[in-house]
């Protein structure tokens, strides 16, 4: 599944990055902002328009705006939601 | 050895609160300029030390890693390691961390620390932290970086004297000895030391109901968002009519009055005529629109200190991918209508440069508030002030479709420029949107002086100027009697030139006239009107009647609406396309902004006038 998919206020774990689908600058910025594998992310908004595009994703205590297909190079995995979490 | 003061600077990811904390060490003592040959704001204040010696704090524009991904990054980057032209390198780096956003913040300031540079780190918006539930131990933190950590609430002017005591320290410090710069590590393993660092440092978490997310349920709504977006932007430009009527009524009297009161101690004859025609007629038509101005800007800095900017983003990030821009250019978009010259130096956060360069290249579409005058004066004139629906005016509506013009314009051309001159990849979107935040009123407050200053000081200046070149050129040479003065002079004369090419879309002679010197700043076209009328005027009757009234007389509707329609797209102001030339670094970009604004400027006056002479409006 990628991140694009993910139902959304699901709890996920960034599995891979293809970081080839993406422009560098751009993987750079994604990089930076802690989108990255092993990152723990769930999908909170996405937006209204055609193709429900862009994305808002918390990773941490930060939400981040990303575009679907910078998503779609995100591959996630769902994590068992625990107590402690 | 050198008596230059000392020089500190911020740095810190966006939305750590470093500009409330620039504001609350600096006070309204800054300067605001420019970093020689890039146009990133340069904000520079002092400070003054426990010691009562001065420092030099430079606010940095937000990073989230030296590795520059943006012009305004790529500042930062040169700055902190003194490779920045008209910089001297800091001697402290003032850290800015969010608290509540510890772990993330840690990854840039490990990046920062290794340098091994003189370092404090002032622990933010502590307050917001404990707010979420959040409670930290500055001195494991301490510990764990290796520096000083002094926690903070710029807003409260909490931490402020020990924070000023730390850079003191690191000064000295500095001065005793060089720099030891520390082992570098890979991005993974700083992201997993930033982790750990958090967790050891965080005593307690408790999820409380965060408020940001629960404003973001509806704020970001699919549905409830974008009507909930454009809902407050049309409250803003009601506001920008109905508000400032009395403060603008009270400044038009004071004008009036301080006219009366020259030519009543003055005598008679061309100097009088210079003071109250040129001077206080035009400067003074000019600096009525003040209070619109400041409505305008209160609602703009209102949007980014809150954090709602971001989201508006988010939510026209769709709407912007259908002409092949994003988000990120709403927020330059929108400060557009303020002024274009912040708004197209806000570009420089767009990474993709064909997408910067489309957004230049439409941001003088944007309504800018020096419009606001030419169209507050027209409509005022020619619109009725009626109600069209409950708490609807006519006017009100007419401005705010005026404003649409202008977007629809911008959204059409960026589709077409996207397609052709400026066609590349399609750009992509990312941005962190920042938490919730009540603004202070100081800040706001700050924001708005300067934006005010920066007007009156236009008003005061530019304004005042072209007006005096104006009015002698209205009155020289002087006309034979019996003889129209305006037509008899130099202005006129190149007025009735030009009219010839503009006659055909309705412009008289007069607004022919206006055009010109609005070419230095829009709102003079105001001012030249109210100068051209005053001297035109063949009596002390018709001299007094107002603007409005003098327009109603000499205009028809169909005329005044081409008016507005072309100032909707001309590019009226010499340093919007400055800025441009600076910003895309040569002529050939704003050569082409200002033919293809001209080109549709005239055609849109032309059709406006063609049709509503059709439709019987004349």
């Amino acid at each position: 599944m990628t991140l694009d998919q993910l139902p959304l206020n699901t709890p996920a774990r960034i599995a891979a990055v293809d970081w080839s689908a993406l422009v560098a600058e751009e993987a750079q910025r994604l990089q930076a902002l802690g989108l990255d594998e092993g990152a723990r992310v769930t999908l909170a908004y996405r937006g209204v328009f055609a193709g429900r595009d862009p994305l808002a994703v918390e990773i941490g205590r930060m939400t981040i705006a990303l575009r679907r297909v910078h998503a779609r190079a995100m591959t996630v995995e769902t994590i068992a939601e625990t107590l402690s979490a | 050895m050198s008596r230059n003061p000392a020089v500190a600077a911020l740095v810190g990811n966006p939305n750590a609160g470093k500009s409330a904390l620039f504001n609350a060490l600096t006070g309204a003592r800054q300067k605001i300029a420019n970093y020689p040959g890039v146009t990133v704001e340069r904000k520079a204040g002092r400070l003054l030390l426990p010691s009562g010696e001065p420092v030099e704090l430079v606010d940095l524009p937000g990073s989230y890693s030296l590795d520059a991904t943006s012009p305004d990054e790529e500042v930062t980057r040169k700055v902190i390691m003194g490779e920045q032209d008209g910089q001297a390198r800091p001697d402290v780096i003032v850290l800015v961390l969010d608290s509540s956003n510890l772990e993330q913040h840690l990854v840039f300031a490990q990046e920062v620390i290794e340098l091994g540079r003189p370092t404090v780190v002032a622990l933010n918006m502590v307050d917001l932290a404990e707010r979420d539930g959040l409670t930290i131990d500055p001195a494991a933190l301490q510990t764990a970086l290796g520096v000083p950590v002094i926690p903070t609430v710029a807003v409260r002017r909490r931490g402020l004297v020990e924070l000023a005591a730390a850079i003191g320290e690191a000064r000295d410090r500095a001065q005793a000895s060089a720099a030891v710069p520390r082992p570098h590590v890979t991005l993974p393993e700083r992201r997993m030391l930033a982790h750990q660092i958090a967790s050891a440092a965080i005593l307690s978490e408790t999820t409380k109901h965060r408020i940001h997310a629960r404003l973001d349920k509806v704020l970001l709504h699919p549905w409830a968002g974008p009507p909930i977006l454009f809902a407050l932007l049309f409250v803003v430009f009601q506001a920008v009519f109905s508000w400032a009527t009395p403060f603008a009524d009270g400044i038009e009297a004071l004008v009036g009055a301080l006219g009366d009161f020259a030519k009543q101690i003055l005598p008679a004859g061309l100097a009088r005529d210079l003071l109250t025609e040129g001077v206080i007629a035009g400067v003074g038509s000019v600096v009525v629109f003040l209070p619109q101005i400041v409505i305008l800007f209160f609602f703009i800095l209102l949007m980014e200190a809150t954090g709602y900017m971001a989201r508006a983003a988010f939510l026209m990030d769709r709407l912007m991918a259908g002409v092949g821009l994003s988000g990120r250019s709403f927020i330059p978009l929108l400060s557009s209508f303020a002024c274009a010259i912040p708004g197209i130096m806000a570009t420089r956060s767009i990474t993709d440069p064909k997408d910067r360069l489309t957004t230049i290249l439409i941001a003088p579409m944007m309504t800018c508030s020096a419009r606001l005058p030419v169209y507050a004066v027209i409509i005022a004139a020619f619109i009725p002030n009626r109600a069209v629906g409950p708490g609807i005016g006519l006017q009100g509506l007419v401005l705010f479709c005026l404003y649409v013009a202008g977007i629809i314009g911008a959204m059409g051309v960026a589709l077409v420029l996207r397609r052709s001159v400026t066609k590349g990849a399609a750009s992509g979107f990312i941005m962190e949107l920042p938490k919730y935040q009540l603004p202070t009123v100081k800040d706001l407050a700050l924001g708005l002086w300067q934006r005010a200053w920066i007007f009156l000081r236009r008003a005061g200046t530019m304004i005042f100027t072209v007006t005096i070149a104006l009015w002698i050129l209205l009155n020289f040479p002087r006309a034979e009697p019996g003889q129209d003065q305006i037509n008899a002079s130099v202005a006129g004369t190149l007025a009735n030139g030009l009219s010839v090419v503009l006659e055909p879309i309705g412009f008289n002679r007069d607004m022919s006239l206006a055009i010109i010197p609005a070419m230095a700043a829009r709102e003079v076209a105001v001012s030249s009107l109210a100068t051209t009328y005053a001297v035109g005027a063949e009596d002390e009757e018709q001299a007094a009647l107002a603007l409005g009234d003098q327009l109603k007389s000499r205009w028809t509707l169909p005329m005044a609406l081409a008016f507005l329609a072309w100032f909707v797209f001309a590019p009226q102001c010499l340093s919007t396309i400055a800025v441009a030339r600076r910003e895309t670094n040569g002529w050939k970009w704003p050569a082409f902004m200002l033919a293809y604004l001209f080109a549709l400027a005239y055609v849109a006056a032309g059709i406006t006038f063609w049709t509503a002479t059709a439709a019987g409006l004349g």
